[in-house]
């Protein structure tokens, strides 16, 4: 492989970028979330058409025109979000990636092979949707590995396993590189990159500004030329010293999960006070879906008690009642749960605010409050967008998450819980969240915020506590807090929860 | 080559357009049919869709066909919205009139107004048990509404055969299946002396302003739009899907029944074995053509009951099966979907540009 | 009474046959995660196909041919509607009831209360003689041998061969098919096809077998019933066939009594099929934790591919 130069003109998301991999590297992609990495890679990989450029494949100038096109040249994709079945097993999975009828051949005893080899554990006869996260990125490496690729592109490998796995997934691809495949690593995580890959092609708004040895450079240095202004972390909050009173209590909280394929949640305790932040970190999977939808009320806990707002025992109210309480919750998903995107902004903002915001007379929707408060979250938290009435749908990630994000803080709540605040959002946007959350919290709220961004975490927690099988860990100040003892609780106890089979499909 | 592209909102323009288009797309393909049949596609379109509302009592008849598909089409809209589907108005249509009916039959010598009310009482609260059963079902036992609602459809159209051929048979029918004719009290007042024009066709207009006004300017309408359009974030408002299932099912049922009472005590004057010609199914062509919005159904109803009519003159002038507005309702609700398109979708024309496209 | 067993086996397997063959299409189209509810309607235009074409060329088998093919045509508007321009599965099923009830009727005109040729019955040497064993097993038409097959066709086509895998696929994650390469809107139409093949198929059994004659609206609401079968049968082939057995003896059974005579109205026997379609659905449907675990997770959802 000599080269690999792609152009687009005119593109927003690429602009004229170029990139060569090497035999034998692992070769980092930097950038932040919106830089037009994954745009890249998807088009390397044939998901999407270059609208200009080139590609040099092994000294041949190539078109690649779809994934099954580059995986025969021998370029293997792991997809950020995975394309798995739920409702297949693991080796229908990886037949499903396969063209020919020959590759098929004896593909279970295959599987099994591969997996061991490369320290990749896999049951090849498992339904997915028992598996955990880390499982089904195996799936995805061993899918592609069973091509024999030259080119392995990962698309944020690690954003969704425990810092051990992490080290494992390492081992992994050195001993591919080592044996003649390149890898191209797609990451915004500095540190991985720095003890991982031997060159970093760095890109920005669609365009590379640079290619470095990343060992050579420090943290602060890559991240400057990444971000492309000096970093300026939120400033800490001074520690919350003197106890105020507990504002969110929950006591041996345990939910079994509606959906068949959820975590229940068990015995959950904790307590959170006036102008704290409490971080719960997690794997994916793990119940924070489940402990969200506890705490806002669209799961009911079955005694009262298990959950107290402001002191009230709240575990047998609905969001409705909850929101009374003065609670307010921002939810994972954006489209479809937080926001109706086919609605207006000014409808948006009236459906969880109506209560606290008085949006509503004689069961009569206020249009007038409703539009008016919409303009105040647009104005206070700076959303682009052309006014109330544009449609939820018109706006981008991180625009609509300022806006849900602004439309709970605007009602004073006196407990707020986010889950995933900034998920799939742009830094700007991120650093305007995670500013409205400490102000809030400064203003005498109790805030929960639930994240897999450990980093996050560690910039917005008083203290921390870990989610893991449907079980929290007891919290722990952020300052004795480390990544290492963090980690070790994330991956700490199974994926499943104790006790009960999971039924197959 | 076509060129298609998502404009990612939804054109205001082609809000109003796309059913326009759809209805003219419909004219056009019906009129190709009737070519395809050996009749002159020109005078057929005419006699099917014009010709029936110059006639002499034309607009009656048609503000008669129309009352019940606005009535029915208005409760749908609703359901629509909040993806309730009941697609068994007829069922709650035929209860309506059954209830209705029986009181009426019941009471032959009770005066005005001590029967009509009950009549349209009793018609309202059948139509409303039978939405409410639906309602029920997929509730308390996760049933599909679409199927039992049409099961329940063909349930009630058997009890009514039963009722009319067995024990609510005119004795001085001559063995017709047919009730007796209800008492004049009994009738829905007229509006007009000597008309057909009875009350009926006065509430339907009013329930499609009310019902309006409930789903766009109320708390109760907004939690519809809602539910219909993303029920994890109705339940993350805390609106009850299972109350709202509850107001859908009963409030469209209770219409549905009403416009059966109005049937039976307002153009037939007595229960016979076929009281709807397949309203339950047009009603749902009235509610998309009205663009699922209330106040469309008006106009909406008033198209549909022309196809009615323009059946019934076709087969009398052109000797057409009267079937003729089942495959036009039919084609009208296909081209009425597939328009849709066009709210999301741009669609242009482009000249290929050879090469550039590599 | 040996009698009486073999006419209720022989009518049940009769009875059961169009719901089979038109549930065993919707399966397959539900599997791949369509939701068509225009069963009635495809099932309609095949039978009114099915019976002009017999009756005008005198050929059975072109009927059923015709039959078929109507169901296909039917099917792919669908299929233009709901894949091609995305709009909502369910009122696109609706407005294919509602389509093919009315040209049913509009063809089926001319062609009430005449008569066409029957399907005839198979008659295996030496086979069909057998008591019992001879008229329930080897006394039937070739459609009713030909529902059987393609349902275990079927059942081990999704089970046991990639292309079914593929299927279960596209019906689990469309988008996970579609990043991996596979032609999802192409699989889709396929799949619709088949199902209005069937469909039709089913309409030709109606008209040219089960009730030799053409009557508007003849089908009676078995198409819906066949897709109540596809969520009883929790979209596995071998349960759909205990589901049409089941309902194919009580079409029967609500006739036989009927013609016995018993002081019940006979409209209330007529409607006993029904009722028992709310009430399989209601038990079935009870448990929401199974229904969820068994069906297909893209079903009635839209797909559109994302550049």
């Amino acid at each position: 492989m000599t080269g690999m130069t792609k152009q687009y003109p005119g593109c927003l998301a690429n602009d004229q970028v170029a990139l060569t991999v090497g035999r034998n590297q692992i070769h980092a992609l930097l950038g932040e979330n919106g830089a037009g990495k994954s745009t890249l890679v998807k088009a390397i990989y044939g998901v999407v058409k270059p609208d200009a450029g080139t590609i040099v494949w092994d000294g041949q100038p190539v078109t690649i025109q779809n994934p099954g096109h580059a995986q025969r040249l021998g370029i293997g994709m792991v997809f950020q979000h995975f394309s798995l079945f739920e409702a297949l097993t693991v080796t229908e999975n990886i037949a499903l990636g396969l063209a020919n009828a020959s590759e098929r051949a004896g593909l279970r005893e295959r599987i099994v092979r591969i997996s061991t080899e490369y320290g990749l554990p896999l049951d090849p006869d498992r339904v997915v949707h028992d598996l955990s996260v880390g499982e089904r990125q195996r799936i995805e490496i061993v899918r592609c590995l069973l091509q024999n690729p030259k080119l392995l592109i990962m698309d944020e490998p690690t954003s969704v396993l425990t810092p051990s796995e992490v080290q494992k997934l390492f081992v992994t691809l050195r001993r591919l590189a080592a044996e003649g495949c390149s890898i191209l690593y797609i990451s915004h995580k500095l540190e991985e990159v720095r003890s991982l890959c031997s060159v970093a092609t760095i890109m920005r708004l669609g365009r590379n500004v640079a290619e470095c040895a990343p060992a050579e450079k420090t943290v602060k240095e890559l991240a400057e030329i990444m971000i492309a202004m000096d970093l300026n972390a939120p400033t800490p909050r001074p520690a919350q010293t003197e106890a105020a009173p507990p504002r969110l209590i929950l006591d041996k909280l345990t939910i079994r999960s509606p959906n068949h394929f959820g975590t229940d949640l068990r015995d959950i305790s904790l307590t959170v006070r006036g102008g704290e932040i409490l971080g719960i970190a997690g794997i994916a999977g793990n119940g924070q879906t489940e402990l969200m939808d506890a705490l806002s009320g669209e799961i009911l806990a079955g005694k009262p008690e298990s959950v107290r707002i402001d002191g009230l025992p709240a575990g047998h109210l609905g969001p409705h009642e909850r929101r009374r309480a003065r609670g307010c919750f921002v939810p994972e998903e954006r489209n479809g749960h937080g926001a109706v995107t086919t609605m207006t902004l000014a409808e948006n903002a009236f459906l969880s605010a109506f209560l606290r915001g008085a949006l509503v007379r004689f069961g009569i929707i206020d249009a007038r409050r409703t539009h008016a408060f919409a303009d105040d979250i647009i104005k206070a938290f700076d959303v682009r967008t052309t006014g109330p009435k544009a449609q939820a749908r018109s706006l981008s990630g991180g625009n609509l998450q300022k806006f849900l994000v602004g439309r709970e803080v605007l009602q004073n709540p006196s407990v707020l819980v986010i889950n995933q605040p900034t998920w799939g959002v742009d830094a700007g946007a991120a650093l305007a969240i995670h500013e409205a959350i400490m102000a809030l919290a400064q203003a005498g709220a109790a805030v929960v915020i639930i994240s897999q961004d450990l980093d996050e975490i560690f910039v917005l927690a008083d203290r921390i506590a870990v989610i893991a099988g449907g079980r929290l860990s007891e919290p722990v100040p952020t300052r004795e807090a480390t990544i290492e003892s963090i980690g070790r609780l994330m991956g700490g106890t199974g994926q499943q929860p104790l006790g009960e089979q999971p039924v197959h499909a | 080559m076509l060129k298609i592209e998502p404009r990612g909102y939804e054109s205001t323009f082609w809000r109003y357009a796309s059913p326009v288009l759809a209805l003219l797309l419909t004219g056009l393909t019906s009129g190709l049919i009737f070519a395809g049949m050996g009749r002159p596609p020109g005078l057929t379109v005419y006699t099917f869709l014009i010709a029936p509302l110059l006639q002499q009592d034309g607009l009656e008849a048609l503000a008669v066909k129309a009352a019940p598909l606005i009535m029915m089409g208005v409760g749908l809209s609703l359901a629509y919205r909040a993806n309730v589907w009941n697609i068994g108005t007829d069922g709650q249509f035929t209860v309506g009139a059954i209830c209705g009916g029986g009181i009426a039959i019941a009471f032959p010598e009770a005066p005005f107004w001590a029967v009509f009310p009950a009549v349209v009482i009793a018609g309202t609260l059948g139509g409303m048990a039978n939405g409410g059963l639906v309602a029920w079902l997929r509730i308390r036992f996760n049933a599909n509404e679409i199927l039992t609602s049409l099961m329940l459809a063909y349930i009630t159209q058997y009890l009514l055969v039963y009722l009319v051929v067995g024990p609510w048979r005119d004795p001085q029918g001559f063995g017709f299946p047919q009730t007796a004719l209800f008492s004049d009290d009994a009738l829905a007042p007229r509006l007009i002396e000597d008309t057909n024009v009875h009350l009926g066709i006065l509430l339907a207009p009013l329930f499609s302003v009310g019902l309006w006004f409930m789903l766009e300017k109320s708390l109760l309408g907004f939690q519809f739009r809602v539910l219909g359009q993303a029920t994890r974030a109705a339940k993350f408002a805390g609106f009850s899907e299972n109350r709202l299932v509850w107001i859908a099912m009963l409030i469209s049922g209770g219409l549905a029944g009403l416009a059966g009472v109005f049937e039976a005590t307002g153009t037939l004057g007595q229960l016979t074995t076929t009281l709807s010609p397949g309203y339950g199914f047009t009603a749902i062509i009235v509610a998309f053509l009205g663009r699922l919005n209330p106040l469309g159904a008006i106009p909406a109803g008033l198209l549909l009951a022309l196809t009615y009519l323009g059946g019934d003159a076709a087969q009398i002038n052109l000797g057409l099966p009267n079937a003729v507005t089942g495959i036009f309702q039919g084609i009208l609700l296909f081209y009425l979907l597939g328009c849709d398109f066009l709210l999301l979708n741009r669609v242009g024309w482009r000249r290929t540009k050879a090469g550039a496209a590599s | 009474m040996t009698e009486l067993l073999v006419a209720f086996l022989v009518s049940t397997i009769a009875a059961a046959t169009p719901l089979l063959l038109a549930a065993t299409g919707e399966l397959v189209v539900e599997r791949v995660g369509v939701l068509n509810l225009g069963v009635e309607g495809m099932m309609l235009a095949g039978a009114i196909a099915a019976f002009a074409t017999a009756n005008v060329t005198g050929v059975t088998s072109l009927g059923v041919l015709a039959g078929l093919v109507a169901g296909i045509a039917l099917a792919l508007l669908f299929a233009v509607i709901s894949l091609t321009l995305q709009a909502n599965q369910t009122a696109t099923g609706l407005a294919l009831t509602i389509f093919g009830r009315g040209f049913s009727a509009l063809v089926g005109a001319g062609f009430v209360g005449i008569p066409a040729p029957t399907l005839p019955k198979l008659h295996f040497p030496v086979l069909s003689e057998i008591p019992v064993l001879g008229p329930v097993v080897f006394g039937h038409d070739i459609l009713v041998y030909l529902s059987l097959a393609i349902l275990a066709l079927v059942a081990w086509c999704i089970r046991a061969t990639h292309l079914g895998l593929i299927l279960r696929a596209v019906g689990d994650s469309h988008d996970a098919a579609h990043a991996l390469g596979y032609p999802v809107v192409k699989i889709r139409y396929a799949a619709v096809a088949f199902g209005g093949a069937l469909a039709g198929l089913a309409g030709a059994y109606m008209s040219l077998a089960y009730t030799p004659l053409w009557a508007q609206d003849m089908t009676a609401g078995r198409g819906w019933v066949a897709v109540a079968l596809v969520t009883f049968a929790a979209w596995r082939p071998f349960w759909l066939l205990i589901g049409a057995w089941f309902f194919g003896a009580l079409m029967y059974l609500s006739l036989y009594i009927q013609a016995l005579g018993v002081p019940i109205p006979s409209a209330f026997l007529s409607a006993v099929p029904y009722i028992g379609t709310v009430v399989v659905l209601v038990l079935i449907s009870r448990d929401a934790r199974r229904i969820r675990l068994h069906r297909p997770a893209m079903l009635g959802r839209p797909f559109q591919a994302r550049a």
